[in-house]
């Protein structure tokens, strides 16, 4: 059986403007109705395959945002949902704002937008669906383990050789 | 233990996660289309079980894997002994016993939701419990004998000798099967903090057993409010297929009509019923005899 047949989603704000949230909550809603995907809305990372990541990270979240990621159990994709998820959009050069949700975490896919609309969202779900069975499928036969949040910090800010190192993650936009 | 009995207990253990994920899979999408939506696959259940068990095993520590071990493995034997035909007073104990390693699990790992929902499994469990003995009482009082097999033998289906258990029991059903308003240890709808708190720290696939014990406990439990449609006449078995399947989807209804209550309405309300419902009933059983 296929992983992305029963993904689970955990959406976490950053420091966005909110615009992206309420773009999440829309798609999570009856209206797009996600669950004929077999997608639930889970409020913890420990139940949650999709980690739906919107706004950039600040000084005061990178925290919350490592933990949330470590928690997931793998295998697990991140989504960065919007462009300041992506790279810090419009408050990339406020003095409290580290980046996108990358200078953190490894992410899967990029969705942009301002805000990212609820199609750009289900096209990059589908699309982060595929990473998690390439993920889970690796998994299996033992090749594969996601990075720990603090392995990552050490991949990025040390030395440049490991950042090509295939146990890192696929870069995909949406 | 009989053939009869040994069989009826090995198709327990093989049909009861498929039957439980199918009727699972029926309510998810009969809820969806009433809430105007198309709902999931009609095997979503199974997907989203099958999922949890090729998650990576992690845990909070050890003994949390070892207590829902043991919650999945005496929700399974309380099943097995229902179907076996034995004891019911022993089934209900052997299902609290049950759910007492699953409040445990939640609380061994320290943490602040869990804990909440754990008190407030103890809550439902408070609620739930004098109905499920009563009714086994009423069992008794109706045939002469705990057990099963003796109780399914009876000359007339029970539901005319016990309308206030069954009452009483359908609404403790309510708890048991998680839905609202009663659903607040667990909920299979709104995954968020304190409404997911029992199984809030469980991952993988130690979160898999606990879906599973619940899939067991659940046939379990629709088999208890069968038992009230059976007697000696064979085609019985019909009208409690029937009546269980009414009793599901009333419950899906149930389930999407009212919203959550506070843990005192349902103490509250739990206890009113079980007192006049099945109380009543009992009196009048007690007097007949």
């Amino acid at each position: 059986m296929r992983i992305s047949k029963s993904p689970w989603l955990l959406h976490y704000d950053g420091s966005s403007c909110n615009g992206c949230d309420i773009e999440v909550l829309a798609t999570t809603a009856p209206r797009f109705d996600i669950e004929r995907f077999g997608i639930i809305n889970t409020g913890n990372p420990r139940h949650a395959d999709i980690f739906l990541c919107t706004g950039g990270v600040n000084s005061q979240n990178q925290d919350v945002v490592r933990q949330i990621y470590d928690q997931m159990p793998d295998p697990k994709v991140v989504l960065a949902c919007g462009i300041c998820a992506c790279d810090g959009g419009i408050f990339k050069d406020c003095y409290n704002i580290l980046g996108g949700t990358d200078t953190v975490i490894p992410v899967d896919v990029y969705v942009p937008g301002c805000a990212v609309r609820p199609e750009a969202l289900i096209d990059g779900v589908v699309k982060a669906l595929k990473i998690l069975d390439e993920k889970n499928e690796k998994m299996k036969r033992g090749e594969y383990r996601s990075l720990t949040s603090s392995e990552y910090a050490a991949k990025i800010n040390g030395d440049v050789k490991e950042a090509g190192d295939s146990e890192g993650e696929e870069k995909t936009d949406a | 233990m009989t053939t009869y009995s040994l069989i009826s207990v090995i198709l327990y253990l093989i049909l009861s996660p498929v039957i439980a994920c199918l009727f699972s899979g029926v309510d998810r999408i009969v809820t969806a289309r009433m809430q105007g939506r198309r709902g999931p696959k009609l095997l979503q259940p199974f997907y989203d079980i099958m999922k949890l068990f090729s998650k990576e095993n992690t845990s909070v520590n050890e003994i949390q894997k070892i207590l829902v071990m043991a919650h999945c493995f005496f929700a399974v034997f309380s099943g097995a002994i229902f179907f076996a035909g034995e004891d019911i007073l022993l089934v209900l104990f052997a299902l609290t016993m049950a759910e007492v390693f699953l409040i445990l699990a939640a609380y061994s790992v320290n943490a602040a939701y869990s804990e909440i929902g754990a008190q407030r499994e103890l809550l439902q469990m408070m609620a739930y419990e004098p109905m499920t003995l009563l009714t086994a009482v009423g069992f008794y009082l109706s045939v002469g004998s705990f057990k099963v097999g003796d109780i399914i033998r009876s000359d007339v289906p029970l539901i005319v000798k016990m309308p206030g258990f069954f009452l009483g029991f359908c609404f403790i059903l309510v708890i048991k099967f998680r839905k609202s308003p009663f659903d607040l240890a667990t909920s299979h709808h709104a995954h968020q903090e304190v409404i997911k708190g029992l199984t809030g720290d469980l991952a993988g696939p130690a979160y898999g057993f606990s879906e599973l014990a619940e899939l067991y406990e659940e046939i379990l439990m629709l088999g208890m409010a069968g038992l009230f449609f059976i007697s000696s006449d064979k085609i019985s078995i019909i009208w409690a297929a029937c009546a269980v399947v009414i009793l599901l989807f009333c419950m899906s209804l149930v389930d999407n009509i009212f919203p959550r209550v506070k843990w005192e309405s349902l103490l509250k309300s739990s206890w009113i019923v079980t007192l006049f419902a099945g109380g009543a009933n009992l009196v009048i059983l007690s007097l007949v005899r």
